[in-house]
């Protein structure tokens, strides 16, 4: 079985996986509504992410699905006017608590970003600078976790003669590996990926969707996506939202080949979007 | 415009060579302008410098070297003794302790102002800051000698005197009696002119830092302070230094508030409480009554002056060079 889902990853756009079972639930949304200001962003979103799941997010853009990832760790907090309502569990802890320590939060939901975003320091240091925020080790412990964390980020082999040179001397395919190293660096239980390989070439994508699927034994990962190929490669459970409203979500595998919502059907065979 | 636009319409087309040659001819104009332009900061930095030595040079034959060692400055003595150790001194020591008190509160208000202040205090600030920087030096002087003055010498500095009383070397640094006219007075009065400098070229830098990288870092749990520790401040790293050594600058050479509150004497003390001089402020006070050697030792000064702001911003240079290279790149 396993080896008939490779097969047919390797040739590209078909759902990666059977359906695997049920999986406990880490993130779990109900009712979930945000605002920018006055402008009414996400309409009363329900869904859960599996532990240890891939969970993708699919849809036009302006649909809504990036602003529900920032919700994931609070990232909209940082900018005055948006607001969410509703409730949003992260295992026992309710996210949306105006009371939470939010860097503890970040800390166990990390995030990778569209574009590469390395620190402006060493390889070294990129990795060590958020391992250092949560504890205090030493030296070689420190260089154990870092070399921990560039083999995670599949990047070790490639850069482990160059630590001390600077994380924007690398490539972009590889800044984007070390800033997933750095996100599992500092041992998170959910990774957020938003649109990871829209700025790399096909080959650093491969290189990073390979990445996400080994990422998921250990993490519980939510990936946003315009690439509807790379959702089906990746993901366990797809989410079709559009307009701010979550329209379906379910097994990628049927999502992507009997959807049971007009729209998603519309929009994975190319109609819309 | 009109004319060119003439050619183009009525020619035919084999006189659009003819049309774009007098483009050409534009852009020969437009690149000797420019280049001119150029040129002629080296001319006049040139020029000044050569004028410099020319004045300079009878005090230069006179007292050769010794000039940057000797402390006594006698200009009506038989014959004139001039050393430049005094001013140069003050000229250092103020800008220091400008910088030192300067660096902190100007990044100070500009990570205020970028990343934590509420928007509807952000413009009053930023419009106080840069009224800060079009007030007019004499009035700092006036402000300095009437006001601030007698407020340090009555509160702050017999403070300090007595808190660092027997303690060694800061006793030395802050030893009394109080003054009105003072080392301390200047500096703090440079550090308060060129804050403006260091704080609206810090904002403009980092409002450059990419949101995605500070969220990048605030994904990993960092707090504000680690933000801008970790990533805005390196990240902005070369316009900073730029804007602290445009401040250095203006520190080095500031004369008229300098003037009025640093007390004019020539003898070193190690206490910053004492009265000094700069080198602007010497030139300033005795240039119009100078003549013969006395006139030529002030000119000397002045080269000094240039070549003293020379070496302290080839060293800041330098300095970022190095901070480059720590970094990686």
């Amino acid at each position: 079985m396993s080896d008939l889902s490779l097969s047919m990853s390797a040739s590209g756009g078909l759902p990666h996986a059977p359906v695997l079972p049920e999986a406990p639930p880490k993130v779990t949304a109900r009712n979930l509504n945000f605002y920018y200001g006055e402008h009414h962003a996400l309409k009363n979103i329900n869904l859960t992410l599996g532990a240890n799941r891939v969970t993708a997010f699919i849809g036009p853009s302006g649909c809504g699905k990036s602003t529900l990832l920032r919700i994931f760790n609070r990232m909209y907090d940082l900018y005055p006017g948006q607001r969410a309502t509703g409730q949003l569990m992260l295992d026992q802890t309710n996210i949306l608590d105006g009371k939470l320590d939010l860097n503890l939060l970040r800390a166990r939901v990390g995030m990778v970003f569209q574009k590469p975003t390395p620190f402006p320091m060493t390889i070294y240091e990129n990795i060590a600078f958020g391992i250092r925020l949560y504890e205090k080790i030493s030296k070689s412990e420190m260089d154990g976790r870092v070399e921990k964390a560039l083999r995670g980020g599949a990047l070790w082999n490639e850069v482990k003669d160059k630590l001390n040179a600077s994380g924007l001397s690398l490539s972009g395919g590889q800044q984007q590996r070390l800033c997933i190293a750095r996100t599992v660096a500092v041992r998170p239980e959910v990774i957020l990926f938003d649109e990871p390989c829209s700025a790399l070439d096909p080959i650093s994508t491969a290189k990073v969707e390979e990445l996400i699927q080994e990422l998921s034994e250990d993490y519980t990962i939510a990936i946003v996506t315009h690439n509807m190929q790379q959702a089906a490669r990746v993901s366990d459970k797809t989410a079709f939202m559009y307009l701010g409203e979550l329209i379906e979500f379910d097994d990628t595998s049927k999502i992507f080949t009997s959807p049971t919502d007009r729209r998603t059907q519309d929009y994975i065979t190319g109609r819309f979007g | 415009m009109a004319v060119q636009s003439d050619v183009i319409d009525d020619a035919g087309p084999y006189d659009r060579a003819k049309a774009l040659s007098a483009f050409k001819l534009g852009d020969v104009t437009f690149y000797w302008i420019t280049r001119l332009s150029a040129i002629s900061v080296l001319l006049i930095l040139g020029g000044i410098i050569i004028s410099l030595v020319v004045g300079a040079f009878p005090a230069i034959k006179e007292y050769g070297l010794s000039f940057l060692w000797t402390q006594r400055w006698a200009p009506s003595a038989d014959p004139p003794v001039l050393g430049a150790l005094g001013p140069m001194y003050g000229t250092l020591v103020t800008s220091f302790i400008a910088m030192l008190i300067a660096i902190p509160v100007g990044l100070g208000i500009a990570i205020f102002l970028t990343e934590l202040c509420p928007q509807w205090l952000r413009r009053p600030i930023g419009m106080a800051i840069e009224l800060l920087a079009g007030i007019p030096s004499i009035i700092y002087g006036m402000w300095g000698f009437f006001v601030l003055g007698p407020f340090l010498a009555n509160t702050f500095q017999p403070f300090m005197i007595k808190i660092f009383d027997g303690v060694p070397v800061l006793g030395a640094i802050f030893a009394g009696p109080p003054s009105y006219l003072s080392l301390f007075n200047a500096a703090l009065i440079l550090a308060i002119m060129v804050l403006p400098f260091i704080t609206s070229i810090s904002v403009d830098v980092f409002k450059t830092v990419p949101p995605v990288l500070k969220e990048a870092a605030y994904g990993v749990g960092c707090t504000t302070w680690e933000v801008v520790r970790s990533v805005v401040i390196p990240y902005t790293r070369v316009g900073v230094i730029g804007g602290v050594m445009l401040a250095l600058g203006r520190a080095l050479g500031e004369t008229m508030a300098v003037t009025f509150i640093i007390g004019n004497s020539f003898r070193i003390s190690s206490s910053i409480f004492a009265p000094g001089t700069t080198i602007s402020a010497a030139i300033a006070s005795e240039f119009a009554e100078s003549d013969g050697l006395h006139q030529s030792g002030l000119i000397l000064l002045g080269l000094l002056l240039f070549v003293l702001t020379f070496f302290v911003l080839a060293a800041a240079r330098l300095m970022l060079m190095r901070l480059e290279k720590k970094a990686g790149n």
